[in-house]
C-alpha cells in the first residue's frame, strides 16, 4: 500500500454550486492524513480542473457537486482527462448529493470513487490509499 | 412487529465513563446537570428580560406572540422554470401555506444568463431560473402581490432582482407602498455562508446599502436585508458563531446605512433576521432569545435609536438540511420537528421545515405536506402556543441564554478589534472577510463536529449507531432536463424581441451611476424595463467593481 505521504490531491468544486462545506472538511482531513492538497475552491470548468491536474501531476482528483448538476458535469471532465491522456494515472472520486442510481453510470464513465453526503473521511482516505495506481516517490518494497 | 427495523446490537445505558467531564452543549457551552437560583444570582428579571414586547425583547418582539397571530408558515420552493414554480407555489398556498419564498438557481444566485457556460446543467436545477422581467412576470402569475408577503432569496444581484419585482408590480397597478415582502440583500455572510457571491465585499456592501436605502424612502413596507446566520450555520458554524457572526453583519448594515446618512429610525424598523435551528434544543432557544436582547441593546445604547421597532428583532427560521440523513431518511422527519419546536418556543416568526428527502435532492411535493403538517400539528395539537414565552424563568434556560450572549460577544469584539474610525464594525467585517478570518473559524467548526462524528462522540441516529437495516426508496423530486432548453430558449425569444439600442444605453446609463457611485436602483429599473437580461446587468456591475474569485482557504 502507498504511504499517504506520497500522494497529491487535487480537490475542486466545478460548476456554480456554492455549497463548499464538505470539500473544505475533506481537504482538512486529506492533510491531517499526510497527503499533499490542492484546492482550487469553487466555480472552476473541467478543463481548468483538467490542466492544473496535469500542471500539478497529482495522484488524485476529488470533485464536490451537490448541485445535481453531476451527470452533466462529470462526463466532460472525464473526457478532459483522457484528452490530456492522464486518466489512467489519476483516481478520480467523486462526492456531494449524488442519488444511488447515478453511482454506477458515474463508475461506467470513469469514475472510481463515489462518496455521497454523510461519508466519513476515514472511508475516503482508506479508499485512495488503497486505490492509488502508483506509488510516487515510495520505493516498492 | 412487521416492518419494525431491527437495529443493531447497542446498549441504551448513557456511558458512565465520563472521567468528570462535563456535558456541552453542540456548540461546546457547558451544561451542569442542575440548575438553581444561584445560577441567576446576576440576572435581574427587569432589566434582561423584560415583559415581552418590551426592550430588551428577551422574551418576544410583541407582548401577545402567537395568542395574537401564529407563526407564518413560508416552505421555500423554486425549481425548473417560473411556471413550474408558480404551480408549486399555488399548490402551497392551497395546503396551508400562507407566504411565498422563492429559491433562485445557482445561475440566478451568481448573476449569470442561463446560457451561460458555468450555467451548464444548473438552470432551473436547485431553484428557479430568472433572466428577465418576463420570468418574473410569469413566476408570480395569477398570485396577489399586495396580499401575499414575498421573500425574493437573493443577495449580490439582488438589486436587479429587486427591480425586476418592483416593475412588475408597477405593471400590474400594485402600489409600492402596498407591498410586505423580503429581499435577503445579505452580501457580507455570501463570503462565508452561502457561497454564491459576485462582486467582492465592497462593491456588495455597497449594493445592499442601495437597496436599503431606496426602500426606505419608496417601499416603506418591505424587508430590505434578512440578515442571514442560517447559511453561516449551514457552512458549519455552531451556535455562537451564527449568533456572532449574523449580529456582526447586522451591525455591518446599520453602520453602512448610517455613513450613507440614513437617520436609524428610517430604516432599522425593515431589517429582519434569519437564522437556522440544529437538534440541540435548549441552545437554540437560548440563541434566539439573546439575539434579541443583544440587538435590542446595540441598536438602543450603541446606535442611539428611538423607537422600539427598531430595537426589536424579528426572525425566520429554517431547519437544517445538513442534519438531514440520507440513513432512514423518516428520522428526518423527528429532527425536523425538535428544531421546528425548538424554533417555536425561541418566537419564530415565520418558519421553514426542511423536506425529510432533502439529502437526496430537492424536496418532493410530499416531503413538503410533511413540512407544513409538521408546523400545522405544532400550531394545533401541541398546547406549545399557549402562552408567551414559555421557557422564560428557567434556571437553566437564562443561564444558556447569558452563556450564548457572552460567548457571541467574545467574537463581535473581536471583529470590530480589526476595524477602525467612525464605523468600527464595518471595516471590521470587511477586514475580517479580507482575511478570511470567519471563513476558517466555520472550516474550523465544521471540521471539528465531523470529526466528532466520525469517532462516535456525537451520536447521529442512523449514521454512527443504530444503524437500521430497512433500506426503504423515496419516491423522490424528478427533474426534468428539459426545462433548461426551454428555459435557453426563452431567454434567446427575449434578446431578440427587445430593441438593442435600448438595452445598450440602459447599461451605459448604470455603468456611468456605478463609475459615480450613485444608487444604483433607478439605473437598474430601467435596465429591466427595456429587458436588459440579469447577466448584462451583473456583466455591466463586474465591469466597474471586478469579479470576486473564491479564495479556496480551507
Amino acid at each position: 500500500m502507498t504511504q499517504s505521504t506520497n500522494i497529491k490531491v487535487l480537490l475542486a468544486k466545478i460548476g456554480l454550486d456554492g455549497h463548499d462545506r464538505g470539500i473544505k472538511v475533506i481537504a482538512r482531513a486529506m492533510r491531517d492524513a499526510g497527503m499533499e492538497v490542492v484546492y482550487m475552491g469553487m466555480r472552476v470548468t473541467p478543463d481548468q480542473v483538467a490542466q492544473t491536474a496535469l500542471q500539478e501531476d497529482v495522484d488524485v482528483v476529488g470533485i464536490s457537486i451537490l448541485s445535481g448538476a453531476h451527470m452533466r458535469l462529470i462526463p466532460r471532465l472525464t473526457k478532459a482527462l483522457q484528452e490530456r491522456e492522464i486518466s489512467d494515472d489519476i483516481l478520480l472520486i467523486v462526492g456531494g448529493t449524488i442519488p444511488e442510481d447515478d453511482v454506477e453510470p458515474l463508475h461506467e464513465i470513469g469514475v472510481q470513487g463515489v462518496f455521497p453526503v454523510g461519508s466519513f473521511t476515514t472511508s475516503m482516505t482508506k479508499f485512495i490509499t488503497e486505490n492509488i495506481s502508483r506509488g510516487r516517490s515510495a520505493p516498492q518494497a | 412487529m412487521i416492518g419494525m427495523p431491527l437495529f443493531i446490537e447497542q446498549s441504551d445505558l448513557m456511558s458512565d465513563d465520563t472521567n468528570g467531564k462535563p456535558n456541552r452543549s453542540l456548540s461546546g457551552l457547558e451544561v451542569k446537570p442542575v440548575y438553581t437560583p444561584d445560577d441567576l444570582a446576576n440576572t435581574d428579571f427587569a432589566r434582561d428580560l423584560g415583559q415581552p414586547g418590551e426592550f430588551p425583547f428577551t422574551r418576544g418582539p410583541y407582548p401577545n406572540m402567537y395568542l395574537g397571530r401564529l407563526w407564518t408558515r413560508r416552505q421555500i420552493a423554486g425549481f425548473g422554470t417560473a411556471q413550474a414554480t408558480n404551480e408549486r407555489y399555488r399548490f402551497l398556498l392551497d395546503h396551508g401555506q400562507n407566504g411565498i419564498s422563492t429559491d433562485f438557481d445557482h445561475p440566478t444566485l451568481t448573476g449569470y444568463d442561463s446560457d451561460h457556460e458555468l450555467a451548464e446543467g444548473e438552470v432551473g436545477r436547485l431553484g428557479v431560473a430568472i433572466d428577465s422581467v418576463r420570468d418574473m412576470d410569469d413566476l408570480f402569475l395569477d398570485i396577489p402581490l399586495d396580499k401575499v408577503s414575498v421573500s425574493l432569496t437573493i443577495n449580490h444581484p439582488a438589486i436587479v432582482l429587486m427591480g425586476m419585482f418592483l416593475s412588475v408590480s408597477e405593471k400590474r397597478g400594485v402600489d409600492w407602498k402596498d407591498l410586505r415582502g423580503t429581499v435577503q440583500n445579505d452580501s457580507l455572510k455570501e463570503f462565508h455562508g452561502q457561497k454564491t457571491f459576485a462582486l467582492g465585499p465592497g462593491p456588495s456592501l455597497k449594493l445592499t446599502t442601495d437597496i436599503v436605502e431606496f426602500c426606505t424612502k419608496q417601499v416603506p413596507n418591505w424587508y430590505t436585508i434578512s440578515i442571514s446566520g442560517y447559511h453561516i450555520r449551514e457552512s458549519g458554524s455552531d451556535a455562537i458563531q451564527e449568533l456572532a457572526f449574523t449580529i456582526a453583519q447586522g451591525m455591518a448594515y446599520v453602520e453602512s446605512a448610517l455613513e450613507r446618512g440614513l437617520p436609524v429610525d428610517s430604516f432599522a424598523p425593515r431589517l429582519s433576521f434569519f437564522f437556522g435551528c440544529h437538534n440541540d434544543v435548549f441552545e437554540e432557544v437560548a440563541k434566539f432569545r439573546a439575539a434579541r436582547r443583544m440587538w435590542a441593546r446595540i441598536m438602543k445604547e450603541r446606535y442611539n435609536a428611538q423607537k422600539p421597532e427598531s430595537m426589536r428583532l424579528r426572525f425566520h427560521t429554517q431547519t437544517l438540511g445538513s442534519t438531514l440523513m440520507r440513513q432512514d431518511p423518516q428520522n428526518n422527519i423527528a429532527r425536523g420537528t425538535l428544531q421546528a419546536l425548538a424554533a417555536v418556543l425561541g418566537g419564530t416568526q415565520s418558519l421553514h421545515v426542511s423536506g425529510f428527502d432533502e439529502a437526496f435532492d430537492i424536496p418532493s411535493e410530499e416531503a413538503m405536506r410533511m413540512s407544513l403538517a409538521t408546523q400545522l400539528i405544532l400550531s394545533h395539537e401541541s398546547g406549545v402556543t399557549n402562552t408567551v414565552d414559555p421557557m422564560a424563568g428557567s434556571y437553566f434556560m437564562e443561564s444558556m441564554t447569558n452563556d450564548i450572549e457572552e460567548a457571541a460577544w467574545e467574537y463581535i469584539s473581536k471583529i470590530e478589534a480589526l476595524g477602525e474610525g467612525q464605523y468600527p464594525m464595518k471595516s471590521g467585517m470587511l477586514h475580517a472577510i479580507d482575511t478570511g478570518y470567519i471563513e476558517l473559524e466555520i472550516a474550523r467548526s465544521a471540521y471539528e463536529y465531523q470529526l466528532k462524528i466520525e469517532s462516535g462522540e456525537q451520536v447521529v441516529v442512523g449514521l454512527n449507531q443504530y444503524q437500521s437495516e430497512s433500506n426503504q426508496k423515496l419516491e423522490l423530486f424528478q427533474f426534468d432536463p428539459e426545462e433548461e432548453e426551454w428555459q435557453k430558449a426563452r431567454l434567446a425569444e427575449t434578446r431578440s424581441g427587445r430593441s438593442p439600442a435600448d438595452v445598450k444605453s440602459a447599461l451605459a446609463s448604470l455603468k456611468q451611476d456605478a463609475q459615480d457611485d450613485k444608487n444604483l436602483m433607478p439605473s437598474v429599473l430601467k435596465a429591466v424595463g427595456v429587458m436588459a437580461t440579469e447577466g448584462e446587468i451583473l456583466d455591466t456591475m463586474r465591469d466597474v467593481y471586478g469579479e470576486y474569485v473564491d479564495p479556496g482557504v480551507f
